[in-house]
């Protein structure tokens, strides 16, 4: 946030600057105030937004009466203060500074047209140095994201408070004294063998370009920058392309609501995917006698065994026809959709149009259901609404903020930085997660809880909050239902009866209900941790309970965010790309809204709920799924059980398959469809936060890919769908208008008032709503207006270890790879940085099994085996193994367990049981992944 | 195909397996060692965890194990819950420490500390660094060191924690070889004694009410005793302004006796250290402070000995309750001698000084109003409580009013600390106290108040030494350190010698001190100077500089170039 922005009422005073009357707000610095005055005051360790440091002194002005100059980064004007910027003793001192600072500089500018020592240097007239130059450090080129050139470096710590007090990842300092002083990573170590995360934030600090993007891509100049938010996850943050010759040259940390110019790895290095070899460029279509089996491994540099090119009519009226002829033979039921997650609102929209207007059924679906289905199902039921009540930069004002089940600082490192943030301000953070992940160090108290035992650790919560009566019960009269169904079952659930099974000190326990039942302000902030098991739903039942019975919701810094996983996973559920809604959450078996969208769309709808993810491979298996359509996602990979996903993928007698590259998923396709990666397309998605937030295009497509909304639209024609959306990127305004107005959520958000300010929150129902941050503050969207108690008891896992499997596997992400690892794998600076498939141990469980670490393991299941790389980090509890599911070469869901929340209809992904022993033969790398680009590096 | 290039997606690319690079067989970093782990688990036993013991947590493992290693680094980082690199950047601020990465060669077990400052340098500090490497042998190291407390008996060294004077090859070989490592008790006024001879008898007047506070303050104020650590500020005045901020108010007592020719506060304090605290609990009660930290210079092993035994005799038998009192060690930084700086290193923290305003009076120590006091400020307290504001003032020469503890060092007979009034010209310190100049030697030129005062002529030595005196001639008197020069000396190395220390002692945080003080030694070291940018460059240095090093190191180049430009 912007330090110096005005909050309300601010005060006025007045000052003399350079001889001229001028006003300053109160709080603001001499050098904010100035610049709002024209007078631009040289500086170069001050960094607007961030801490100001005074530390360069080039931007010393002269304050009558004083004995010495002053900062005016870190003065603030006084009432008639005569300042000056400009009188020879201040002008002394600033260029004697740059002066000083430039005879260290080295003879090659790197960050050239844009650094600052120069510019500076440049503005004052000093033109050369009349001091001998120091000795020079010798560069460090061990990062494959960033090179580091310390000769260039002006000691001005702007990327140790990038690093320590924006991001908070705590790898930068200023070590050593005097002449000596230096920027380390850790301990003086290379910053490729550093803890460093690679978020970049301190290459965008850098005011010399001391610190800059590797393969020195500063001294590319852009053609143009393009406005525009990340493609990964859900945070949502706004960032610049710059764009040369139709290829991103770099990316930069926009200003946006969600970020603040913050950005990760993925956001800031991950961008070349678009531009990899790879990428689909000519519509494909299944050679005839291309067999479809599930054991395979996808080689997307030899795909004509398997396809022939085709032109986009052939392909579209061949994708359509086999569409068309399983719905018109075995009726629209035996075909399904599964849109995604990752495209814009509008695509959504108009997919789940096509799934249930074209098809005519409700089988459409995509990967909200292994994300945050039991979350919502949960929500739903308790709240009446399945976003967030709050958003992630609320913590701010939060006294306890509990994170249960998350990674936040790998899955959500944005978000992640306010909670640091937050933490560091003073607030409580209570970590709760059975693996102990880099959060926790941040953490007032830790609880590494044992897997599976969230409703015990929970209930027992609950069970202190009523036996100690820290219950908000004017909240609970008021505004709840269901309290005494909840006192009742928390009998038997004392922290002394769950210790054991939880793992946590009962005192321990009592000590984080205490604090969260009584602080001020208390948020819950929670993950896939919570989401991915058979008592998901549960799960986030208990954490409902205990917003509720507190009364910690409804106002700000307290209230529930379920941080959500994809870019637009919430604009795609909000859309209605779930099988028993309609968009905005309308049923698909309420009359009213039956008639609503028959009416809207013109058709007769479906009248009952579709299948979800899980299901519909479980009917394609069965052969009940006989056709669908997949854009953008990766169910091959994703799905939990992968064989069985890939058996009912196969199975299918018609695949049309939507995607940038050829995919596990795509290669069993009839016809493969080459699509737009997120920079090549316009259109709106919606954040964790519930901010719509505008994606602009940056770039042309490749050869003859072409937008998903264009796809889509020209199937729908195929399908007998009577649609016309003109204008620009494929009418994608009018497809947002259209769905705007059968969404009242979003009502207010028009699609001028997007592309206008980058970013809205919903719930905003008209034009000049600005929008609600915080929900639920006076009742909730519920039919009574009241939130509803639903106890939970414990329910064990589908599939605990015993004998033979004794181990827990949970699986995930990290922070270099997202998801199916189509798009992160071909970045070259994520694959890079995690180039292979690892299993996370703690070290005395590999030590049992014999192993040590970096040696290869095979990790077993009932239903598949694995080997791959062993790790070993004693964040992981014992008898667990971790393992992303990013990769195709160890693909993690070829050994989980796909039984099903009865709610959510959600995959128990973060618990079955396996075995591990040392030893077993990698899989080869197909022709993608394994940090090629880069080369092995000198030392591990 | 894309983008124009014509790219046959049927070219199968193979990746040869040298290209493949291998996963992280741990997370990203370092991976805390077990045994390290094991080993710093079992020293900080007992041991507060929190960020401000982090140098105190420091000193634990570098006095147990001869260094701080990497792994123990990493262990201490993680049991404190904070990062390496703070604990790294810490860890090398502070020269005491001797961070040994992995790989590196831990330094030998006994360390040579030899001062080289300039009463040292003068006294031949230079031939013991060249000649005691390869007397000593390998199992020593011998370290060129800053100003260690010891002027009188130049040159002095510190072998191991045993620091001494008037050092000879001969005199450390020997401490060397009986491991006459650990500092000699100093017998001193013990805390018996003192309450024999009626201490603390004005302190318990107070807290019982037998004297008012305001009548103490306006004591004070009339006294007239300004803050001896250099800076002097009316001591009484300062009471006033944080007994005015809001509560809790701390006490902060900078014992970080580092500039170059001062010596007193030890001599104080090894010889009566309950004055000294009694003058703190009477200001702790006049200010209304409960909690006050001592910090104590590394350098003085034996003051903390006495300092430790004697606070703790105090504690076991306190004749009224104590306010909270608290030792913190230094780490081998002179920058710490600096208010704000000393703060950040009671921190925990790099001794970097803060930026002011605001002020430590209003926000200084954990963000609190804090009084902080030179400890000799405090030690004349309980005598001008007791015999009045009169008393102290009726003291002084030349115009000037009160007492001064010169520590004088350099040419003359008698160096040692003097007390003497304030205002006495350098001409009359020397004849009347310092038993004339050294035999062979004439007064060529003085420093009036250590590194930082200036230099100046034997031709000016008629002007009274005191607060505001010097200020016309470019100089002051700081914390009255006197280092005589004779016939023998030049200014010029004089100022070198000085410089050389800045950029040493430089915290590093500002362009014109660490930049400018590097610069200034390398012009220095030319015959000829360029004076015009040397003065270029001063000027800078005192004008935007953050503190009082970078804002005085130009001092002896100034002084120079102005009373001796003869020699440069």
């Amino acid at each position: 946030m912007k330090m110096n922005d005005p909050v309300g009422e601010v005060e006025v005073i007045e000052y003399k600057l350079n001889g001229e009357t001028v006003s300053a707000f109160a709080g603001e610095t001499i050098i904010q105030s100035a610049r709002r005055h024209g007078v631009e005051i040289p500086h170069l360790c001050y960094k607007e937004g961030y801490r100001p440091d005074g530390n360069c002194r080039a931007c010393m002005v002269e304050i009558k009466g004083e004995r010495v100059l002053a900062p005016s980064c870190c003065r603030q004007p006084a009432k008639d203060m005569d300042v000056s910027s400009e009188s020879p003793r201040a002008l002394h001192s600033q260029k004697m500074v740059l002066e000083l600072l430039a005879a260290d500089a080295p003879g090659v500018d790197l960050k050239p047209g844009t650094n600052e020592l120069a510019q500076w240097a440049g503005r004052l007239g000093v033109t050369h140095s009349r001091f001998a130059p120091r000795s020079q450090p010798a560069p460090d080129p061990s990062h494959p994201a960033m090179s580091v050139n310390l000769d260039a470096c002006i000691q001005c710590t702007r990327c140790v408070r990038a690093c320590r007090e924006e991001q908070n990842n705590d790898v930068i300092g200023y070590a050593f004294r005097g002449g000596e002083s230096k920027i380390v990573f850790d301990f003086d170590d290379p910053m490729g063998e550093s803890t460093c995360v690679a978020c970049g934030e301190c290459v965008q600090a850098c005011p010399t370009g001391a610190l800059a993007p590797a393969k020195n891509a500063y001294a590319i100049v852009a053609d143009r920058t393009v406005d525009s938010v990340c493609p990964y996850c859900g945070v949502g943050c706004q960032l610049t392309y710059h764009v040369k010759d139709n290829t991103i040259a770099r990316v930069e940390g926009r200003d946006g609501p969600s970020n603040h110019e913050r950005l990760c790895v993925k956001g800031r290095f991950g961008f070349d995917y678009v531009s990899h070899p790879q990428r689909l460029t000519q519509p494909l279509i299944r050679k005839p006698g291309a067999k479809k089996h599930a054991e395979f491994t996808v080689d997307p540099d030899n795909w004509r065994e398997v396809f022939r090119e085709a032109t986009w009519e052939e392909a579209l009226d061949f994708a359509a026809a086999g569409l068309a002829k399983v719905r018109d033979s075995t009726g629209p039921d035996s075909l399904a959709g599964f849109g995604s997650a990752k495209g814009s609102n509008e695509e959504a929209y108009l997919f789940q149009k096509l799934v249930r207007t074209g098809f005519g059924t409700n089988n459409v679906d995509h990967c909200t259901r292994l994300c945050h289905a039991s979350s919502v199902a949960a929500l739903l039921e308790g709240v009446g609404s399945g976003a967030v009540s709050n958003q992630v930069s609320d913590v701010q004002y939060a006294e306890v903020i509990f994170l249960i089940g998350a990674n936040p600082t790998n899955n959500h490192p944005v978000a992640a930085t306010w909670l640091k943030n937050a933490a560091r301000r003073g607030a409580k953070l209570i970590v709760a997660d059975p693996r102990r992940t880099d959060i926790a160090r941040h953490a007032w108290r830790n609880l590494q809880f044992k897997a599976d035992m969230d409703v015990a650790l929970l209930n027992a919560m609950i069970y202190t909050i009523l036996e100690e009566n820290l219950v908000d019960p004017d909240f609970i009269r008021q505004r709840t239902t269901g309290f005494e169904a909840l006192k009742a079952n928390s009998k038997g659930f004392s922290p002394e009866v769950m210790a054991p099974l939880c793992g946590i000190p009962a005192e321990t326990i009592r000590e984080v209900a205490r604090a969260y039942a009584t602080s001020k302000a208390s948020i819950i902030l929670w993950g896939m941790g919570i989401s991915q098991h058979v008592h998901g739903t549960d799960n986030a039942r208990c954490l409902i309970a205990l917003t509720l019975m507190t009364g910690q919701i409804g106002k700000p810094g307290s209230g529930l965010h379920p941080l959500r996983g994809q870019n637009n996973v919430q604009g795609a559920s909000d859309a209605g790309l779930i099988p028993m809604m309609y968009p905005d959450y309308q049923r698909v078996d309420d009359p009213e809204a039956i008639a609503r969208f028959e009416k809207y769309w013109g058709m007769p709808l479906d009248h009952k709920p579709g299948l979800t993810v899980v299901e519909i491979m479980d009917a394609a298996c069965a052969g009940k799924i006989r056709g669908m359509y997949v854009m953008g996602e990766n169910p091959a990979m994703s799905d939990p059980n992968a064989h069985h996903a890939r058996e009912g993928l196969a199975k299918l007698e018609h695949l049309v398959v939507q995607d940038i590259f050829l995919t596990e998923t795509a290669y069993l396709a009839d016809v493969v469809l080459p699509a737009s990666a997120w920079p090549e397309k316009t259109g709106t998605v919606t954040n964790t936060d519930r901010m719509v937030q505008m994606g602009r295009r940056a770039l042309d497509m490749p050869g003859d890919a072409r937008q998903d909304l264009w796809i889509i639209q020209e199937l729908g024609k195929r399908l007998g769908c009577d649609w016309k959306y003109a204008g620009p990127e494929s009418g994608v305004a009018q497809v947002y208008e259209e769905m705007r107005h059968a969404m009242n959520s979003i009502g207010g958000i028009s699609w001028e008032r997007v592309e206008a300010n980058s970013s809205v929150t919903y719930p905003c129902r008209s034009e000049d709503d600005p929008g609600s941050p915080v929900v639920f503050t006076e009742d909730f969207p519920t039919k009574d207006g009241r939130a509803r108690f639903v106890p939970a008891d414990i329910i064990p896992a589908d599939e605990r270890p015993d004998g033979e499997y004794p181990f827990v596997l949970i699986t995930g992400r990290q922070l270099e790879h997202w998801h199916t690892g189509s798009m992160t794998r071909r970045a070259s600076v994520l694959d890079a940085l995690e180039p292979q498939a690892v299993a996370s141990m703690h070290p005395l469980d590999l030590e049992a099994i014999g192993a040590r670490p970096g040696e290869v393991i095979t990790v077993a299941s009932r239903r598949g085996e694995i080997a791959l790389t062993a790790r070993a980090d004693a964040g992981t509890p014992r008898d667990t193994v971790f393992i992303p599911f990013a990769f195709y070469e160890a693909a993690a869901n070829q050994l989980t367990n796909a039984a099903l929340d009865p709610f959510g209809k959600i995959a128990e992904l973060k618990y079955c049981a396996v075995k591990v022993s040392k030893g077993g033969a990698l899989e080869a790398l197909a022709s993608y992944g394994g940090g090629q680009s880069f080369g092995v590096p000198v030392t591990h | 195909m894309y983008l124009g290039k014509t790219y046959d997606m049927n070219d199968r690319v193979t990746i040869p397996i040298s290209k493949i690079r291998k996963a992280r067989p741990t997370p990203k970093g370092r991976v805390v060692d077990p045994v390290a782990r094991s080993e710093i688990a079992l020293l900080l036993a007992g041991a507060p965890l929190e960020r401000e013991y982090l140098i105190e947590n420091l000193h634990r493992i570098q006095d147990r194990f001869g260094h701080l290693s990497a792994a123990h680094l990493a262990a201490l980082a993680e049991a404190m819950k904070i990062s390496m690199s703070e604990v790294y950047e810490v860890a090398t601020f502070y020269h005491h420490f001797d961070v040994v990465k992995e790989g590196e060669d831990a330094p030998a077990k006994i360390t040579v500390r030899v001062c080289e400052t300039l009463s040292c340098a003068m006294a031949g500090a230079n031939d013991l660094l060249e000649r005691l490497p390869a007397i000593l042998g390998p199992g020593v190291r011998v370290i060129a060191a800053p100003c260690i407390g010891r002027c009188a008996e130049a040159p002095a060294v510190c072998v191991g924690q045993n620091a001494f004077g008037a050092a000879t090859v001969e005199k450390i070989a020997a401490a060397v070889k009986s491991d006459a490592i650990r500092a000699p008790t100093t017998a001193c006024i013990d805390y018996a004694k003192y309450r024999e001879s009626g201490g603390y008898t004005t302190w318990l007047d107070c807290v019982n009410g037998k004297r008012d506070v305001e009548s103490v303050l306006k004591t004070m104020e009339d006294a007239g005793l300004r803050g001896l650590g250099g800076a002097g500020f009316p001591a009484g005045r300062k009471w006033r302004i944080v007994r005015a901020e809001a509560a809790p108010r701390l006490m902060a007592i900078n014992i970080d006796e580092g500039e170059p020719g001062t010596f007193k506060d030890r001599a104080f304090l090894e010889r009566d250290p309950h004055r000294f605290l009694e003058g703190m609990l009477i200001a702790a009660w006049a200010v209304g402070i409960d909690a006050i930290w001592i910090y104590l210079r590394d350098e003085y092993h034996g003051c903390r000995e006495v300092l430790e035994r004697e606070i703790a005799a105090l504690k076991a038998a306190a004749p009224a309750k104590l306010p909270a009192i608290h030792i913190r060690r230094g780490a081998g930084a002179y920058i710490c001698g600096e208010e704000s700086a000393m703060i950040e290193s009671i921190e925990g923290k790099r001794g970097m000084p803060r930026l002011r305003p605001p002020y430590v009076a209003q926000v200084g120590l954990f963000g609190r109003p804090t009084l902080e006091h030179n400890m000799e400020t405090l030690f004349w307290v309980r005598q001008i409580v007791e015999q009045g504001a009169e008393w102290f003032a009726s003291h002084g020469r030349n115009g000037r009013k009160g007492l001064r503890s010169f520590s004088v060092s350099g040419r003359v007979k008698k160096p040692g600390v003097h007390i003497a009034p304030a205002g006495i010209t350098v001409t009359e310190l020397i004849a009347e106290f310092c038993g004339g100049m050294a035999d062979g030697h004439d007064f060529y030129a003085y420093l009036p108040g250590g590194a930082s005062g200036g230099i100046l002529p034997a031709s000016m030595g008629d002007i009274p030494l005191d607060f505001d005196t010097l200020q016309p001639h470019g100089c002051f008197i700081g914390s009255a350190a006197v280092i005589i020069l004779s016939n023998h000396d030049k200014a010029r190395d004089a100022a070198s010698n000085l410089m050389r220390f800045f950029e040493h002692e430089s915290c590093g945080q500002c362009t014109p001190c660490r930049v400018g003080t590097a610069k200034a030694a390398h012009l220095m070291e030319s015959a000829k100077w360029d004076t015009a940018l040397l003065e270029e460059l001063s000027q800078a240095m005192a004008d935007a500089s953050i503190c009082g090093l970078g804002q005085a190191a130009p001092n002896p180049i100034r002084s120079v170039a102005k009373h001796f430009a003869h020699e440069v």
